[in-house]
């Protein structure tokens, strides 16, 4: 039998708060974390991840604060991500109780880190966070896709998405898998916030090119954009936050839609 | 009233299983990094974080110690790492293995499945009458993290297995010794019967 898909509600904290940023209006308060994770647990989240999304230093000691209470309280895995720079930074993180940490930006400025903490924690510790964009700006070094028009290349972007590094999507998913990452965490930023689905095109690049486990995430609006993902993708679990903190879709009935459409899930 | 060691090979994380623990009805639950004083305990965890030589290093001075408590009859949980630890041999090191069960422990087949075996997977018991695993519903869902696994020679130590490339064995139960390959602490409702069921032999052995 092969392995339940995996179902991550994502929360965003902000100064010890969830969070989620809605466009053009700011950021909206959506709990207490600890709350929070525990709901999640109780309605059958197969993992939880926590993104420190401003990460100042004062925000690093209520997330450890954080950490610890969710590890009092919740039984499944729980990842940790967001300015973690260093052996040190993570190192807190889990000794605090968080199962793995998950690093981006820092991964491509330092891809050494990504073998330290292998080597220190295991592998099964190390999320690596790629977050990607389609650029269009294609030359012979880049694995080059087709589009309807023009043809693109996957791009890793880092700092939030905001900044671009010519890094092809493909070649770096290989590459951190060599490193050490024991998952990957793929973020679509083209796909992300627009409540359209998954990023099938980029999810299917990347599980066929890496035999680590990987997290899909962007763009999902509805149970239906898991089944798709799941149905037209290798991907071994799917992230989401907002479906989850507003839409008062319950998790549980998520799971038990995905197992009528045949989807191996954990009921 | 049960006391409970967890056994800390030094590389960290017992923060969750410390919890677990408490949570699931431990009475107290202490961190030792020497197993002199084992005896004032009711049970043994070797926990599940690390890599097998350090690991092994941790506690070979100890291994006389250790071979005394299983022979009191000690109840003693190897969780992941800590079940590989107790055979001859891992594929992970080059280290000698507590030698507290025949057998070895071998690399996932790397070429079938995805490595590490990172998720949730069926648990089919095959011993129903493990104390561990009592009043676990066969194809509960339990949460595994490894890229080795262990290769008992006497298959009757095997309450359970799972599927994940081939027929994993992935609990062992004999007399006062028991081993899951997946994380009890880290298993939900199901992981936390398991952690219950074992507090529970430590108070009945007390």
């Amino acid at each position: 039998m092969p392995l339940s898909k995996r179902i991550i509600p994502c929360l965003d904290v902000d100064n010890g708060r969830v969070v989620k940023g809605i466009r053009f209006r700011g950021v909206k308060d959506a709990g207490d974390p600890v709350e929070l994770a525990r709901k999640y647990s109780d309605q059958g989240a197969d993992e939880l991840v926590f993104l420190d999304i401003t990460a100042s230093k004062q925000d690093r000691e209520i997330m450890k604060s954080i950490v610890k209470k969710v590890a009092s309280v919740i039984d499944i895995p729980f990842t940790v991500g967001g300015g973690i720079r260093t052996l040190s930074d993570a190192r807190q993180i889990l000794l605090n109780g968080a199962d793995k940490v998950s690093i981006n930006t820092a991964s491509v400025k330092n891809p050494n880190l990504v073998t330290d903490l292998m080597k220190i924690f295991g592998r099964q510790c190390v999320v690596v966070a790629i977050d990607v964009k389609r650029n269009f700006r294609v030359d012979e070094k880049n694995t080059v896709t087709s589009g309807h028009d023009k043809d693109f290349y996957f791009e890793v972007m880092i700092y939030g998405g905001s900044k671009g590094t010519a890094i092809d999507a493909i070649q770096w998913a290989k590459k951190v898998e060599e490193l050490g990452a024991g998952e990957i965490l793929l973020t679509s930023i083209d796909a992300d916030g627009t409540k359209n689905g998954y990023d099938i095109e980029l999810t299917n690049a990347i599980c066929n090119n890496v035999r680590i486990p990987v997290i899909a995430s962007g763009g999902c609006g509805s149970s239906e954009h898991m089944f798709e993902v799941f149905n037209k993708t290798d991907v071994d679990a799917v992230l989401a936050a907002s479906i989850f903190h507003y839409d008062n879709l319950k998790l549980d009935k998520v799971k038990r839609y995905l197992a009528e459409k045949g989807i191996q899930t954990r009921l | 009233m049960s006391k409970i060691a967890i056994f800390d090979f030094g590389t960290g994380n017992l923060f969750n299983l410390h919890q677990a623990l408490l949570r699931n009805g431990a009475h107290s639950v202490d961190i030792i990094r020497t197993l002199e004083e084992l005896e004032k305990y009711d049970g043994l965890v070797l926990p599940g974080v690390g890599n097998f030589d350090n690991a092994i290093s941790s506690i070979q001075r100890e291994a006389l110690l250790l071979n005394m408590a299983v022979d009191n009859g000690m109840p003693i949980l190897g969780i992941c790492l800590g079940l590989e630890m107790l055979f001859n041999k891992s594929e992970e090191g080059i280290l000698d293995g507590l030698k507290l069960l025949e057998g070895d422990v071998l690399m996932l087949p790397k070429k079938k499945v995805k490595v590490p075996h990172i998720g949730w997977n069926n648990l089919r018991i095959v011993k129903r009458e493990s104390n561990l695993l009592k009043g676990i519903p066969q194809d509960s869902w339990v949460y595994f993290v490894h890229s080795y696994h262990i290769e008992p020679e006497d298959k009757n130590l095997i309450a359970a297995i799972a599927d994940y490339g081939s027929i994993l064995p992935v609990v062992i139960e004999r007399s006062n010794l028991f081993g899951t390959q997946f994380h009890p602490e880290k298993s939900g409702k199901i992981g936390a019967q398991i952690v219950k069921n074992f507090i529970k032999i430590c108070e009945k052995n007390e």
